[in-house]
């Protein structure tokens, strides 16, 4: 078990209050739910576990690797060639975007300069990576990030009762820790070499996200 | 508030004399050219997209502008105005608000922030982005990181009881509309109670009371934004 406590600047980009622009996005679930797919504590919790153990463990190891001090424009390169659906590389990268917004307010550096001076738009797991020091704690935000996002869009879509999705994240609590202590190993891996966990589910409905939105109406970004 | 006047009282007992806001003064680069931002929010079918629709078509030809909507539901609003013809189709740009209108507006301001930063890349000149928010309840005011100011629409048909409610919306927008005056005699509405009760809570901030119906073009509303350019233009 890890001893020590995260530092804040990990709680605050994990926050839901971070305004970073992640809460108009549901990681697929508002499209898993407009098809039934999603509608119940169970089927969410089985979608999250899903998610967290694909989009999340490869968030988490990009972010891992992201505070190692190696080449963030590989990285961020290599996170596009292991996302396939344009609609995901659009929503990391306006969550991304949203982050180093934020941060060029709240932590400024030279590092920051320079990764938004060759990509404005980074990878979202590429610049909480930059922001957190510890390896553990930036893949613990992101994986985090990857179950709470979706869950409380669960609760805004399909008025879910709040306290139970609670439960189903607390239960979850064990798995996301399991993820991002897997992910901190990777703090010094060479981009080309994390590794690629991915979804086929979670990139089709990204993509009939993408193109629902265009025909009828959705209500979250992604 | 004339800020360089007040001492900033100091809450930090262990403080040692040394000034916390001597940092942040200029985070945003001050002068930097951008559009004027005006937000427009109220409670749900005010009247928020007829006004702005109303705007386009009143300060068009006047004024390089474009719109933000931030419909709840649809891009209605958007295709809205694009279908009324008041604006070119690239000139609107639609934002999704994940079911928390206010939340994008106020606490979480990114997307309204990407979308006005895209139209303002898009056309270098633009003097005018007008930010409509999704029909919100009465405390749902926008972040003065978002806009410069903000018009709060509040419509007759809802009740005269609406002004003396109050609320942030209400009481300190830079402009009340009390909109669809048309409608009070069928919804047995008081205008004068009305006017009177949004003078008493909003301290001396102005009121319009107009219908869309009657002036089309809202020539109080539109005589108003021109003023907020001109003294946001000397401002800058
Ligand atoms: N009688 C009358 N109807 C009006 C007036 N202004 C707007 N309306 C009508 O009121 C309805 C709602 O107007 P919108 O402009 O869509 O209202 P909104 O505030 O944008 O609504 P949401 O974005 O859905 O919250 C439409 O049918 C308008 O035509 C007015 O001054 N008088
Ligand atoms: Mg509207």
């Amino acid at each position: 078990m890890d001893a020590a406590p995260m530092d804040a600047t990990a709680l605050l980009l994990a926050d839901s209050r971070f305004p970073g622009g992640g809460h108009a996005h549901s990681g697929g679930l508002e499209e898993a739910a407009a098809r039934g797919l999603v509608t119940d504590e169970p089927s969410l919790a089985s979608f999250l576990l899903g998610r967290l153990r694909t989009a999340g463990a490869l968030a988490a190891a990009f972010a891992a690797a992201a505070t190692g001090g190696g080449d963030l424009g590989a990285l961020d390169a290599e996170f596009d060639a292991r996302t396939p659906s344009p609609a995901q590389r659009a929503a990391s990268r306006a969550q991304g975007g949203g982050v180093a917004r934020a941060a060029r307010r709240a932590w400024p550096s030279a590092r920051l300069d320079a990764l938004l001076a060759a990509q404005p738009r980074p990878h979202h797991p590429v610049i909480v990576g930059l922001l957190v020091r510890d390896p553990r704690d930036a893949a613990r935000v992101v994986a985090y990030l990857a179950v709470t996002g979706p869950a409380s869009a669960a609760v805004r879509l399909l008025g879910l009762d709040p306290l139970g999705v609670n439960a189903v994240l607390a239960r979850l609590a064990g798995e996301v820790d399991a993820v991002a202590a897997d992910a901190a190993r990777h703090a010094r891996t060479a981009p080309e070499d994390l590794p690629a966990p991915g979804s086929p589910a979670l990139d089709l409905l990204a993509e009939a996200h993408d193109r629902h939105h265009r025909e009828e109406v959705r209500l979250f970004a992604s | 508030m004339p800020a360089d006047h007040v001492h900033p009282v100091n809450f930090d007992p262990t403080d040692t004399g040394h000034d916390p806001h001597d940092h942040d003064h200029d985070h945003q680069g001050g002068h930097r050219r951008r559009a004027v931002r005006i937000g427009i929010g109220g409670p749900v079918g005010s009247g928020k997209t007829a006004l702005t629709a109303a705007l386009c078509r009143a300060l068009g030809d006047e004024i390089d502008l474009a719109v933000v909507t931030n419909d709840i539901y649809t891009t209605e609003d958007a295709d809205f105005l694009r279908k009324a013809g008041v604006l070119a189709p690239e000139r609107v740009e639609a934002v999704r608000t994940g079911c928390c209108p206010h939340t994008a507006i106020r606490d979480d301001i990114t997307a309204n922030l990407d979308a006005v930063e895209l139209l303002e890349h898009r056309f270098p000149g633009l003097e005018l982005v007008i930010v409509e928010s999704g029909g919100d309840n009465l405390t749902a005011v926008f972040s003065r990181g978002l806009v410069d100011r903000q018009v709060f629409v509040v419509d007759v048909a809802g009740g005269d009881k609406v002004p003396r409610k109050g609320g942030p919306g209400v009481t300190t927008a830079d402009l009340l509309v009390i909109n669809k005056t048309d409608l009070a005699p069928l919804v047995g509405a008081d205008l004068g109670v009305m006017a009177a009760d949004a003078h008493r809570v909003r301290g001396g901030l102005p009121v319009v009371a107009q219908s869309l119906v009657a002036t089309p073009d809202a020539p109080e509303v539109a005589a108003w934004v021109r003023a907020q350019l001109r003294t946001l233009a000397t401002v800058r």
